[in-house]
């Protein structure tokens, strides 16, 4: 894992003493808001309906077991004893007060950690696959350019102040788990003919009111040329994108309204410039010095056949129902990635107590290399653990209730906080996930059904990245009353679609029902094992609307 | 983000967030904030609505005390005020999520007025 250094540090406490000084300002009325409103948006601070939230960066999904311990302290001192893993692979509390934000950042300062780059019109947080250097496949591991850009990108004097905020996704592995191309700017590590790494460079795509995917700019930038890419990348948005306008203000608008074609020519004419300068190639030191920080954990030498567990298996069904879900494929033989679900039946997708929080990072201590990653489907990973070790692990996580055995199946849904904490929410999501998670907890039910993503936004800004759920749900407000409008088709990674919507919007009442229609007509004209995304693409949405309207 | 009042809506109360912990407050008769709507003063029509804002929003300049001071929609029933909408409602009695902790915990007259959902004021 990547560990500051000095000026990592001292950047970081400089930071947290700047907003000490600013929050006393502000409480003794030396500040206005008006003044405040951004200091405290660039530390994180939001104003929701209840109360201040925080949301604090964990880059690229990365944390140790004792920065997870520290998540845990904070959040039973600060706030009420739980946090809520976000689609950007960060923690949200939603309680902590003004007053108390100094020491809470002091503390998050000693495990180096931060509330920097998470909120205002900068390059946000850069996200990544939550399997990396894990992954089958992986051209290597993302998080090192992740770094790289993060390094960059912190502070950076011209980008403070963009159009819009600008998020950057990483991607190493064909799968795309980072839903790289809805993001401003998707990476895709590659090599090229002659084996060197590189990337393929998407820009323009995004969610909120207008979702787009990306588009292709660059198929293959050679390392020590991607911060130079990205810096004119940056420049062309921060030149052309609009501020007049904030809902025309992101990338994606002026990449649509141009063209890809243009928007190529452009980024290239001052990448020219800015690589004619060579202030910004990357030296293969320094990418040397960080990789080092990514270097692969002390592996042993085991195989991947381990009968104990394999008897298990057979001899345990809810450990199998885990096996079968929570479990993938490692690039190392005889070591397993765990992914622990945060959504349990009934409950909030995305949230974890701090006493759970321990417990992760205790599990990962003695299990996974004392790493933890946070998926951007709000779920946790440990991403090295050895298959001999899998059933304790098991056991460990079902002892915390942390062994829901769902992840990718219609119950592991992504929802966003909704009207019951979000002060631009139209709508509630988290009490509709958790009636489709009541509705189909039954597992072999979920099994049969298969891979089936649904993802819940309570209002139009698509936190919960409705449009690429296969199954999406928008919250509308109908004459003060709650509505849900539903998408089908969507998808996030690399068959990126946005969803088609299906028709008007269904009452609370409706809407679990509705999800259960979608479903039963996938299930009665899918041909053989095809999941549902695939049912939709082969079929459309034609004979999905006749059944959920068929009473209209 | 939803409307806090429709358009020629009777009553109405007026609430804002503290600076210090940002926790929902109500201004009541006597210029003080209190946690509970049912303290909270209402206004009838729409001149003494803008008058009872007025009132409230020096709270936010100069005296430094609250943000977002706002006027929203209420109905006086004979088991106290009630926030008309479903936004108001939560901002009352808390999340309807995680009823194990916070105020929504706490089964108060106000959640009782809710019957537990805040579609219920639509009823």
């Amino acid at each position: 894992m990547y560990r500051y250094d000095e000026f990592d540090q001292r950047l970081v406490n400089e930071r947290v003493a700047q907003f000490r000084g600013q929050v006393a300002r502000r409480l003794s009325g030396e500040l206005s808001e008006d003044a405040f409103k951004p200091l405290r948006l660039m530390n994180g601070v939001y104003l929701q309906l209840h109360a201040y939230m925080l949301r604090i960066a964990i880059p690229y999904g990365t944390l140790s077991s004792r920065q997870m311990h520290k998540l845990a302290d904070i959040s039973r001192k600060y706030d009420k004893g739980y946090g809520h893993f976000t689609t950007r692979q960060n923690l949200q509390l939603n309680w902590p007060a003004l007053k108390d934000i100094p020491d809470l950042l002091e503390e998050l300062a000693s495990v180096e950690m931060h509330c920097i780059q998470t909120s205002g019109n900068c390059i946000r947080n850069t996200t990544s696959d939550h399997q990396a250097g894990a992954a089958l496949g992986e051209v290597e591991d993302p998080r090192i350019i992740c770094e790289v850009i993060r390094q960059w990108s912190t502070f950076h004097p011209e980008f403070s102040f963009l159009p819009r905020k600008f998020k950057i996704a990483v991607s190493a592995t064909e799968q795309d788990r980072a839903a790289i191309r809805v993001h401003d700017i998707g990476i895709q590590i590659v090599t090229n003919s002659a084996g060197e790494i590189g990337y393929e460079v998407w820009v323009g795509g995004g969610l909120g009111r207008t979702p787009i995917v990306g588009k292709k700019i660059s198929d293959f930038i050679a390392r020590e040329d991607l911060l130079a890419y990205l810096e004119s990348i940056l420049r062309v948005y921060n030149m052309f994108g609009r501020r007049d306008n904030l809902y025309k203000a992101r990338i994606k608008i002026l990449v649509h309204e141009i063209g890809a074609e243009e928007m190529r020519k452009q980024v290239e004419a001052e990448f020219k410039e800015v690589k004619a300068r060579g202030a910004l190639q990357l030296p293969d030191e320094e990418v040397a010095r960080i990789q080092a920080y990514f270097l692969p954990p002390d592996f042993e030498t085991l195989s991947d056949e381990v009968p104990e567990i394999d008897a298990l298996i057979a001899k345990d069904k809810d450990f199998a129902d885990w096996m079968k879900s929570n479990i993938s494929a490692h690039k190392h033989p005889g070591y397993s990635i765990v992914n622990i679900s945060l959504k349990p039946t009934g409950l909030t997708p995305g949230d974890c107590s701090a006493d759970q929080m321990d417990k992760i990072a205790d599990i990962a201590e003695k299990y996974a290399f004392s790493e933890i990653r946070a998926a951007h489907e709000q779920n946790i990973c440990l991403a090295h653990v050895r298959r001999k070790d899998l059933y304790e692990v098991y056991k460990a996580l079902k002892a915390a209730k942390l062994a829901t055995a769902n992840i990718g199946l219609i119950t592991d849904q992504i929802a966003c906080p909704g009207l019951d904490y979000c002060n631009l929410a139209n709508a509630r999501s988290i009490p509709i996930a958790q009636e489709i998670s009541e509705r189909f907890k039954n597992i072999e039910l979920q099994q049969k059904i298969g891979r089936l993503h649904i993802n819940m936004s309570g209002c139009i800004n698509a936190c919960g990245h409705h449009h690429v759920g296969h199954i999406g749900i928008l919250g509308v407000d109908k004459k003060g009353v709650e509505h849900y409008q539903v998408t089908l088709g969507g998808a996030a990674d690399q068959t990126a679609a946005v969803g088609d919507i299906v028709g008007p919007a269904f009452t609370e009442g409706e809407i679990v029902n509705a999800i259960d229609t979608i479903v039963n007509t996938y299930l009665d004209i899918r041909q053989n094992d095809e999941i549902f995304i695939d049912t939709y693409r082969r079929v459309g949405a034609q004979p999905f609307k006749e059944k959920l309207y068929a009473s209209h | 983000m939803a409307q806090h009042s429709r358009k020629g809506a009777q009553f109405h109360a007026v609430t804002a967030n503290r600076l210090l912990d940002g926790v929902v407050v109500y201004l009541t008769a006597t210029d003080e904030w209190s946690e509970s709507l049912q303290d909270a003063e209402v206004a009838e029509g729409k001149e003494a609505a803008d008058a009872l804002l007025a009132r409230g929003a020096v709270f936010f300049e100069p005296k430094n005390f609250a943000l977002d001071v706002y006027l929203f929609e209420v109905e006086p029933t004979a088991t106290g005020i009630r926030a008309s909408s479903v936004r108001e409602a939560i901002r009352q009695a808390g999340p309807t999520v995680r009823k194990d902790l916070g105020k929504q915990a706490k089964l108060d007259d106000t959640r009782a007025s809710l019957n537990t959902s805040p579609q219920a004021v639509f009823a």
